[in-house]
């Protein structure tokens, strides 16, 4: 981290939803501005999401870019544990899973702050001052 | 977008959606005046097998329970206004539900609806046994076949529409068919009319969970916040001749339509967006893109479509056993220390059982893994309100009651203050899916006759 970027939650730049089929998931990763897409692309990679994901022993994970919506589609082999009709979890479809993914840190340039939603406030980051929201 | 307009409202997006949301779209519908169909989309993966068993204990029974609740706040004004109703809720029995709605109209003083039912789905019988077999690769040997249904595509629909139906009764077709059907059967388009049929599979496949594209499942309060979710409008998907929609909802309900909530949903349950695969089209979303173009209007242009494949999807459910849970509450000081030992306790007390999950409701419940790595990583937070929940699978019976009766047994042998025990014991089902060659799977429809079947 440098003097002109801050580490930032994902979900101040991106917004997303988790689907399942089977023992696989999907999560979409939904840049909140067109501005930071690009950032996205460079920093929330397959191997990033492994390894956010790695004591779910993903077999295979898989990313799909999206520019025309600036999204990303991540897919997830094996990491629901069978799935909604084989495991144990509470949250057998992992519908909650967008959520771990969203809160990986994201280093955000200042001159892009300005595209961020939210307040700061995830137990990722690191503490800096309260920002007015731009939603 | 062309005048002609073939407007679909969407009125339930799984089997245990709100049943009063039917009235509000089917309204909208008529004020539109123009060409219309309502879609219930009630038929998730394991539905389907849960209404094959309510069909063992009673031949009648099958198709969506809810049928009643869900129909009959409208199904006058449907068939008054000339909207025509497409939908899976016949699940495992389709001709029953056709029977039960030639029933619900006779309570209501109505004429007898012409009711199609699509049939061909169902894999399970004789026929298909070897082709069942070859697919599974022998997994089904000795297990117990509750049910075998193949992901139908839209053209039984349409030819039914055609044929003059006012009401579709499917068991399982692919969700987004409930739309292509009668978007082929309204404008025209040949079966390998792969961009229109892709635009429409995509406006299907965003009106299929009802309002997770009006603002259900996007809120998220002071980020993403959603104004009316008790009253959320259900969606409409207006089609032009060339497959491209505008996605909106009632006037007045509550919600919204916009571009970041349709991005969600248009990437829901899609692996790679290049190849989106229905049984009518492998649609494209590579180059998709959505607008805003009004107050909670928001079009979708730029999808694609390619020939559709040689197979279709099919899901096999068996039974798989017993699922076994149970939970105790502990609260106070060192809370979470009693709750971690009482863990233990049970652990040692089921040795040698099979997979135990563990989780500390209040710490760590939902993203960590049933293997336990996850929690074994997280220390003792000192947490003072935490909720113990264990679980297990087993094929005996016996063997998954032992978990309900350990947990209970806590409450004399356990660590201090426990208390609140709950515990639950139910059968599951398994799921296999493989692709069986599409020539083995001829669909079909036929109208119901109510003089010959009956009314229920």
């Amino acid at each position: 981290m440098n003097d002109n970027s801050s580490i930032e939650p994902l979900w101040r730049a991106a917004h997303g939803r988790t689907g399942d089929k089977g023992n696989r998931s999907n999560i979409s990763v939904i840049a909140w501005d067109p501005a930071l897409y690009p950032l996205l692309v460079a920093q929330i990679t397959e191997s990033a999401v492994a390894q956010r994901f790695a004591h779910r022993r993903p077999a295979r994970v898989q990313r799909f870019l999206l520019p025309s919506l600036h999204a990303m589609n991540f897919v997830l082999d094996d990491v629901l544990d069978g799935g909604v009709n084989d495991s144990l979890n509470l949250d057998s479809h992992g519908k909650a899973l967008s959520f771990l993914l969203l809160d990986m840190p994201l280093q955000v340039p200042h001159e892009l702050r300005i595209h961020l939603a939210g307040t700061t406030g995830s137990p990722t980051t690191k503490p800096h001052p309260k920002e007015t929201p731009s939603t | 977008m062309s005048k002609d307009v073939l407007r679909v409202g969407c009125a339930a997006g799984f089997s245990g959606d709100r049943t009063d949301a039917a009235r509000p779209v089917v309204d909208a519908l008529i004020a539109s005046g123009g060409p219309s169909v309502l879609i219930f989309e009630t038929l998730a993966e394991r539905t389907l097998a849960l209404a094959q068993i309510a069909r063992r204990t009673d031949p009648q029974l099958g198709y969506e329970p809810l049928l009643d609740e869900m129909l009959r706040p409208v199904l006058a004004d449907c068939l008054a206004h000339g909207i025509r109703i497409v939908s899976n809720f016949g699940a495992a029995n389709p001709r029953g539900a056709a029977r039960r709605i030639a029933g619900l109209a006779h309570e209501l003083g109505l004429s007898v609806p012409r009711i199609a039912v699509v049939s061909g789905d169902d894999v399970s019988g004789a026929s298909h046994r070897d082709a069942l077999n070859d697919g599974l690769q022998g997994a089904l040997a000795g297990r117990d076949l509750v049910s075998a249904n193949a992901y139908l595509g839209a053209e039984a629909i349409a030819n039914a529409l055609i044929a003059g139906a006012q009401i579709v009764v499917c068991g399982r077709v692919s969700d987004p068919s409930l739309t292509v059907g009668p978007a082929m059967a309204h404008f025209g388009w040949a079966a390998d009319d792969w961009d229109r049929l892709a635009r429409a599979t995509m406006a299907g496949h965003l009106l299929e969970c009802g309002a997770q594209v009006t603002g259900g499942y996007y809120a998220d309060p002071g980020l993403k916040d959603v104004a009316g979710l008790a009253r959320l409008g259900y969606p409409i998907a207006e089609i032009d001749l060339n497959g491209q929609c505008v996605i909106t909802k009632p006037a007045g309900s509550g919600g919204r339509v916009d571009e970041h909530i349709v991005k969600e949903q248009l990437l829901y349950e899609v692996h790679d967006p290049a190849a989106y695969v229905t049984p009518d089209v492998v649609a494209d979303l590579s180059e998709a893109q959505v607008r805003q173009v009004g107050s909670d209007r928001v079009l979708l242009r730029g999808v694609r479509g390619h020939a559709r494949t040689d197979s279709l999807k099919v899901n096999v459910c068996c039974a798989s056993g017993w699922l076994a849970e149970a939970e105790i509450s502990y609260a106070g000081a060192r809370a979470e220390g009693r709750a971690r030992l009482a863990a233990d306790i049970v652990r040692e007390r089921l040795a040698g059982i099979g997979p135990l999950r563990i989780d500390l409701i209040g710490v760590s419940s939902v993203i960590a893994d049933d293997a336990g790595h996850w929690l074994e990583a997280v220390p003792d937070s000192g947490a003072t309100d935490v909720r113990l929940r264990m679980a297990l699978r087993h094929t005996d019976r016996a063997q998954a009651e032992r978990l309900a009766r350990e947990m209970v047994a806590l409450y004399t042998c356990g660590p201090a203050g426990g208390g609140g025990v709950r515990t639950s014991l139910r059968p599951t089902l398994g799921t296999l899916s493989f692709l069986m060659p599409r020539a083995l799977i001829p669909s079909r429809f036929d109208f119901f006759d109510p003089q010959r079947e009956g009314a229920a």
